[in-house]
C-alpha cells in the first residue's frame, strides 16, 4: 500500500496511507471506531477504489485471487438453506465469475480444507444447525479453500464460542506458515499475545514491527487506544502508570 | 360428445396448467422464502393488478400490463433498497395499495364492458387460455435453465450479499435479473390463482419442503412435487364440487402443510429430535 488515501461519503477517512505486508507476517489492525478500520479492509477487498495510491503485496500488486476473507459473523442469514459444504465452496467463486458449476475437484478441495478444520461430520449439515464455534471454522473454511496469500480476519474474536477461541489462534499461528494475516480487531489484549506486527488506524495508518506499543508510540500520533504490553500477562498500561 | 371433447381439453389444460404453475412457484418460491422476500413479492402482487387495470382500459392484453408493474415495480423495490434511500417495508406497502388503487381506477373506467374482476382477484381456469399456459410452459423452461446455469451464484448472493460483493462485480445485476423473473413468474401464475391467492402458490410449497430438508436444491425438488399434488388436487377438487379453483389450490396447500408438520412431529415424538433429519 503506497501513499493510499479514501474517502467515503465526502470525507476523507484514510490520508496517505503507507502500508508494506511482507510474506509471513502476522499483523493486528487496531485504532478507534470511524478510524478507517473497515475502509481499510474495503480497499483491500477491492469494495472501495482509493481516491489515490496503489495497493502492494510483497512487492507485486495485490490481486483479489490470493485473498482470503473471515468477515464478521453477522453478513450471511444463518437460516439460509445452505450446507457447511456448500459455504466452503463458496470460496472458490471467485475464480469461477458467472457461470459456476463446481467440478469433483472442488468438492476434493473443500473435503480436504473441512477435514483439516475438524468439521467433517458437519460437511452436510445445513447452516441453521451448527453452534458458533463450527460456524466460524466454516467460514474460516470458505476464506481457505482458494489456497489465499494474505488471510483477513474482521473481528473475529466475535464469534461466540469462547471454547474455541484458543483452538482458533492456535490454527491461525499455523496458518502463518503458509500466509500472511492481516486482523482488524478491537479486542487489543486478545490479539497481542498472537500478533508478530501492528498497524493503528486512525485517519493514518502507523506500522510497528512489533507487537508491543510504547508510550512513545502513543505520544507520536495520537491515537487514542489502550496501550498494551506484551508478557506473561498481557494488560493494559493506562497513561500514568509507571 | 362435444361434452366430452370439452373436458378432455379442460383436463389437458388443468393439468399443463398444474404442471407449470408448480415448477415456477416451486422455484421462484423457494429463492423468494430463502431470501425473506414474501413481502416484497406481495407488492409485486399487488402492484401488477395495476397493470391489469390499465391493460384492459387501453385494450392489450391484461397480462402483458400486469408483467410491466411487476417487472418495474420489482426493480424499483430493489434498486431503493440498495441505495437504501427508503424504508422497504413502506415501500412496498405503498406500492401494493398504489397498484390495487390504479386497477380498479381503470378497470372503472373501461367504456362498455365489465370485465369479470374477479377472476383475477381469485383466479379461474376458464378464464386461462392456451396462450396462458404456453406462456408459463415457456417461463418454467427460461427458470430451469436460469436456475442451472446460475445455481451457485444465485444461491451464494442469496445467502450473503456482502460477501458476494467481495468476489463479483455482478451482484446487483444478478438481483436485478433474479426479482425481475420472480416478478414475471408470479404475474403469470396471478391466471392460475389470482391476485389475492398467488402468494401462497409461491411460499406455501417451500415451506413443506423446510419440514423435511434445508438443502436449496431439495427445497426446489420437494417444493414442485408438493406444489403439484396441491395443484392436481385442487383442480379436481374445484372441478367436482364447482367451488372456485384458486381457493381450492390454496386450502388443498395447507392441509398438505398441516398434514406434513403433523408427520414431522410424529416422527420427532417417536424418534426424538434425529427423527426428521433436516438432510
Amino acid at each position: 500500500m503506497e501513499s493510499l488515501s479514501a474517502s467515503y461519503g465526502g470525507s476523507l477517512v484514510l490520508e496517505n496511507v503507507n502500508f508494506y505486508v511482507q510474506e509471513h507476517d502476522f499483523i493486528g489492525v487496531i485504532g478507534p471506531n470511524g478510524g478507517g478500520k473497515t475502509t481499510l479492509l474495503k480497499i483491500i477487498l477491492g469494495l472501495l477504489k482509493p481516491v489515490g495510491g496503489t495497493l502492494t503485496f510483497n512487492n507485486e500488486l495485490l490481486n483479489s485471487n490470493s485473498i482470503g476473507y473471515l468477515p464478521q459473523i453477522s453478513t450471511g442469514d444463518l437460516n439460509y438453506p445452505v450446507t457447511a459444504m456448500d459455504i466452503v465452496l463458496s470460496g472458490l467463486m471467485i475464480r469461477k465469475k458467472v457461470i459456476s458449476r463446481m467440478t469433483s475437484e472442488d468438492k476434493r478441495k473443500a473435503s480436504t480444507v473441512i477435514e483439516e478444520l475438524g468439521i467433517k461430520d458437519l460437511a452436510r449439515s445445513p447452516l441453521s444447525e451448527l453452534s458458533g464455534g463450527q460456524l466460524q471454522r466454516v467460514f474460516l473454511g470458505r476464506a481457505l479453500i482458494g489456497n489465499p496469500r494474505l488471510l483477513l480476519l474482521d473481528e473475529p474474536g466475535n464469534f461466540v464460542d469462547s471454547t474455541f477461541e484458543n483452538d482458533f489462534y492456535e490454527k491461525l499461528k499455523e496458518l502463518n506458515s503458509r500466509m500472511a494475516i492481516l486482523m482488524v480487531s478491537h479486542d487489543v489484549g486478545t490479539i497481542s499475545q498472537h500478533i508478530k506486527s501492528f498497524a493503528c488506524v486512525n485517519r493514518n495508518l502507523h506500522y510497528h514491527p512489533s507487537h508491543e506499543i510504547t508510550n512513545d508510540d502513543l505520544l507520536a500520533y495520537g491515537c487514542p487506544i489502550q496501550l498494551i504490553t506484551h508478557g506473561e500477562v498481557p494488560h493494559t498500561v493506562l497513561k500514568l502508570h509507571n | 360428445m362435444e361434452q366430452s371433447i370439452f373436458q378432455y381439453d379442460f383436463i389437458i389444460k388443468g393439468l399443463l396448467g398444474a404442471v407449470f404453475a408448480s415448477i415456477t412457484a416451486g422455484l421462484a418460491g423457494t429463492y423468494i422464502v430463502s431470501r425473506r422476500m414474501v413481502f416484497l413479492s406481495g407488492g409485486i402482487t399487488h402492484a401488477s393488478f395495476g397493470g391489469i387495470g390499465i391493460g384492459y382500459f387501453i385494450g392489450i392484453n391484461p397480462v402483458i400490463g400486469a408483467a410491466v408493474f411487476g417487472i418495474l415495480s420489482a426493480l424499483g423495490v430493489e434498486y431503493l433498497s440498495v441505495r437504501h434511500k427508503i424504508r422497504e417495508d413502506s415501500a412496498i406497502g405503498i406500492l401494493w395499495a398504489f397498484g390495487m388503487a390504479i386497477g380498479i381506477i381503470f378497470i372503472y373506467l373501461t367504456p362498455g364492458y365489465s370485465p369479470n374482476l374477479m377472476s383475477y382477484l381469485f383466479g379461474s381456469i376458464l378464464t386461462v387460455s392456451n396462450a396462458d399456459i404456453a406462456a408459463l410452459g415457456i417461463m418454467s423452461v427460461v427458470l430451469i435453465l436460469y436456475f442451472l446455469i446460475f445455481y451457485r451464484a444465485i444461491l451464494y448472493i442469496s445467502f450473503d450479499e456482502s460477501y458476494a460483493r467481495t468476489y463479483s462485480s455482478y451482484v446487483d445485476i444478478f438481483k436485478y435479473i433474479t426479482t425481475s423473473l420472480m416478478a414475471l413468474t408470479i404475474v403469470l401464475n396471478i391466471r392460475m390463482a389470482g391476485v389475492v391467492l398467488v402468494l401462497s402458490l409461491m411460499t406455501i410449497p417451500p415451506n413443506i419442503a423446510m419440514i423435511f430438508t434445508r438443502v436449496y436444491f431439495r427445497i426446489v425438488l420437494w417444493s414442485v412435487v408438493a406444489g403439484f399434488v396441491g395443484t392436481a388436487a385442487g383442480y379436481i377438487i374445484s372441478y367436482s364440487a364447482g367451488i372456485p379453483v384458486g381457493a381450492t389450490i390454496i386450502f388443498t396447500l395447507v392441509i398438505i402443510w398441516v398434514i406434513a408438520k403433523g408427520i414431522s412431529q410424529v416422527l420427532i415424538k417417536m424418534r426424538g429430535r434425529d427423527g426428521v433429519k433436516k438432510f
